[in-house]
């Protein structure tokens, strides 16, 4: 059991319920697409997730432990074991792409390598390597700040990649990103889990993405789960009540209006 | 790959870090850079006592007579100096403005006039204000001798070289075209000031001398150090007979003073702005 | 006019004219043509100024220790400035935060010449007093400079660092210092260039440099000597400043 949510709830400081009881269970191994409309609370899920917020009410279980109870060091350890890639990666736009990635092992390295790493960076070709995986293997050593929305994006992605963790959280990790070049990187955030046999859960404003590559669907509204489904079951009119407040149409990463499937007829997901 | 990239940041960081190294090894030489010295049995001894000497303050009301003396005569110092400093700079900023000069605005008399006077002018204020106050006050205590004397000598010469640049500057950089109205009119220079930018440049003119007065104040009392009377000069005789309360007394003073003369110069450039 | 400034501007001349009494000052006593005399021979004995090329080399050689006074009073003044201003901004808890922020008061409130006075008490005459003296008192304009600078930098690449696992010492040196590191150097380069001007005149009170010269020539009748000093004095900060500005310019740190 990868994670399990029961009855979680989080009420922000001003009252705002952004999270109102929800359960879910995710085991190890299940790669999930969350989709919803913006200000549905998919961030602040995965923010709980990630053990950056703490609930108001209910139990939460990440890699089986209670991160709220665990000490310093143990959380910490926890927090090594677990990934977020950002919508907008927070990294100082003077540092090198190269210090950003390997600092996704800064959890795992002794004290005297994260150090060391300031001054010359020392793993640059394990860097490169991840780096290539997202196709901007050429920005190795340029500064973050000079790169645009889209690489700073899947520089994020890569610095996850890099991490190797147990449990890969990604929030919306292709927004900036062309439609072909954002089917690659899902594309290759699917692969890497399958690979390494570790929970993706990741928050996606395009419902193609989701529908496209992640074997299991969750729909959330309102900080309440609507549906949790595999994508052959999720139907259109299910799609436009989770965004009737939004626009008139699903979002798609292309903006080309969601393929119509004739009623009987399966949506065919891809799978690897 | 089955190549290593390396670092292309790497030689030039290295390079630098070499570069301030070799730098900064002279001078630790030249600064005779000596930690030891300061552990030494016999500093520490000294020191050791000094300090101990801090608490309790000296509050002696014989003590505390003698140090309102010196407030008073500190700010006294200020408010002379800053006086003086405006009769040295007021004349010496007309002669230098532009946008006062009657050559500028066509062919006339003077012209010549002008750029002789204006020329020394400038320098004689550059000159005024780039030496230190400390060293004029120093020079003024061997002309003049110990105490308050040198102490607003110097002030009203410093202050006197910023004040004239200062003033030059608002006056030049304020709107012209009432000044320069009345000097096509035929009005003479000091006309033009008075009623073509006095009103105006005002404010500014005040503000800035209330906030030199507030800085003079510091100044003082750092001059009295070299024998220009005041508090300085108190603690410059305290720290030489190495009695710390008498020190922390006047520290203690000296931070009230500051404060004092911080508000009373908010309170005035607030009135006049 | 209103009626309130005109109260100011007479409580102000009367102020002006008591301090003047109160002083006791004659300026009429200092203006006779026997005083003036007096001044204006005391004036003409420091031309010409020394320019022998004995005494030009030790002013070169005292300009030079008022540069490295400068220098390394800086640099420990950054040191201390950025070791005091991590608890100054808070990042381990409210009493550091208080203690720390005292301490960076207590040390920017008392002035250079002050510190130097005591410096030499504790050190000895010399450069050494200069720099100690400098570095403390700078350390404290710094420390409060370096403190606001890290309260106001972007908390999220830190966090996001931490969620990854990683420890707070590090997180900080990945997520916080890229994003200040540049304002923290112009600022120190800054104070660099106030301190040489400081340096310079330290040295009255015996701690180094090219004032320790001009007191020493000055107490010794030395006119023409301290003339010289006062020349490099001005070459010395006419030169930073021209430098400065042309490194402004060239440089976008």
């Amino acid at each position: 059991m990868s994670v399990s949510l029961s009855q979680v709830s989080l009420e922000f400081s001003n009252g705002f319920r952004a999270i109102n009881g929800v359960s879910c269970e995710i085991g190890r191994g299940e790669r999930v697409a969350i989709i919803g409309p913006s200000g549905a609370g998919k961030t602040t899920l995965l923010r709980l997730l990630a053990t950056a917020l703490r609930p108001s009410s209910g139990s939460l279980n990440i890699l089986g432990a209670d991160p709220w109870s665990l000490d310093r060091l143990a959380l910490r350890r926890l927090r090594g074991c677990v990934g977020m890639v950002h919508q907008a990666p927070p990294i100082p736009p003077r540092q090198r792409v190269v210090t950003a990635v390997l600092a996704g092992r800064l959890g795992r390295w002794p004290a005297w390598k994260g150090l060391a790493s300031l001054f010359y960076p020392v793993d640059i070709a394990g860097a490169e390597t991840v780096l290539a995986r997202v196709e901007i293997a050429d920005k190795l050593f340029e500064r973050c700040g000079e790169l645009s929305g889209g690489q700073l994006q899947r520089v994020g992605v890569a610095r996850i990649l890099y991490q190797q963790p147990e449990l890969v959280l990604t929030d919306e990790p292709v927004s900036a990103v062309d439609p072909a070049l954002s089917d690659r990187i899902i594309g290759e955030l699917n692969r890497e889990a399958i690979e390494r046999g570790v929970t993706l859960i990741a928050s996606l404003h395009a419902v193609d993405l989701a529908l496209h590559w992640f074997p299991r669907v969750i729909g959330v509204k309102a900080g309440e789960i609507q549906f949790d489904l595999p994508p052959m079951r999720v139907s259109d009119a299910m799609l436009r009540e989770l965004y009737a407040s939004e626009t008139a149409q699903v979002p798609t990463q292309d903006n080309r209006p969601l393929a119509v499937v004739p009623a009987g007829v399966r949506r065919k997901p891809m799978y690897l | 790959m089955n190549y290593t990239l390396r670092d292309p940041a790497a030689l030039p960081r290295l390079c630098l870090t070499a570069l301030i190294l070799l730098l900064l090894w002279p001078g630790f030489q030249l600064t005779e850079f000596d930690p030891a010295a300061l552990f030494d049995a016999r500093s520490r001894e000294t020191m050791g006592k000094f300090i101990g000497t801090f608490f309790p303050l000296q509050t002696s009301a014989e003590f505390l007579q003698l140090i309102a003396k010196s407030t008073l005569e500190t700010l006294a110092i200020a408010t002379a100096g800053m006086a003086l400093a405006t009769l040295i700079g007021c004349p010496l900023a007309l002669m230098v403005t532009r946008s006062l000069s009657v050559s500028r605005i066509g062919p006339g008399p003077g012209a010549a006039l002008g750029r002789a006077v204006r020329l020394p002018a400038r320098f004689i204020l550059m000159f005024f204000r780039s030496i230190p106050e400390i060293v004029w006050a120093l020079l003024f205590v061997r002309a003049v001798g110990l105490g308050p004397a040198a102490g607003v000598l110097a002030i009203g010469v410093t202050y006197g070289g910023m004040l004239g640049k200062v003033y030059s500057e608002v006056l030049e950089s304020n709107d012209t075209r009432p000044a320069t109205a009345l000097l096509e009119a035929g009005s003479g220079r000091l006309g033009a000031f008075f009623y073509g930018m006095w009103p105006v440049a005002l404010p500014e003119l005040v503000s800035y001398t209330v906030y030199r007065w507030e800085c003079a104040v510091r100044a003082s009392v750092i001059m009295g150090f070299v024998g220009a009377g005041g508090l300085g000069q108190q603690m410059e005789l305290s720290m030489r007979m190495m009695d710390g309360g008498e020190v922390s007394t006047i520290l203690l003073v000296f931070f009230l003073l500051v404060v004092l003369a911080d508000a009373v110069s908010a309170f005035l450039r607030k009135l006049v702005a | 006019m209103r009626l309130v400034h005109w109260l100011t501007v007479a409580v102000l001349v009367a102020l002006t004219w008591a301090s003047f009494s109160y002083l006791a000052l004659d300026l009429g006593q200092l203006f006779t043509t026997e005083a003036l005399a007096q001044m204006g021979k005391y004036a003409v004995s420091f031309f010409p100024p020394d320019l022998s090329g004995n005494y030009l080399l030790r002013v070169g050689e005292g300009t030079l220790e008022t540069v490295a006074i400068s220098a390394i009073s800086t640099l420990l003044a950054a040191i201390l400035g950025l070791l005091l201003a991590l608890p100054a901004a808070g990042r381990f808890g409210v009493v550091p935060r208080a203690a720390a922020r005292l301490a960076l008061n207590f040390l920017r409130s008392i002035p250079e010449l002050v510190w130097a006075a005591l410096m030499v008490m504790a050190a000895g005459l010399g450069p050494f007093a200069g720099t100690l003296a400098l570095a403390l008192h700078t350390a404290g304009v710094i420390g409060r400079l370096f403190a606001e600078t890290l309260e106001n930098a972007p908390p999220e690449p830190a966090q996001a660092l931490r969620l990854a696992g990683s420890r707070s010492s590090l997180a900080f040196l990945y997520g916080t210092l890229p994003n200040v590191v540049s304002q923290l150097i112009a600022y120190s380069l800054y104070r660099w260039e106030i301190n040489i001007r400081m340096a310079a005149i330290l040295g009255v009170v015996g701690a180094g440099g090219l004032g320790q010269m001009l007191y020493f020539s000055l107490s010794l009748f030395h006119q023409q000597q301290a003339m010289t000093v006062i020349i490099a004095m001005l070459v010395l900060v006419a030169v930073v400043d021209g430098a400065s500005a042309w490194l402004r310019q060239r440089l976008v740190v």
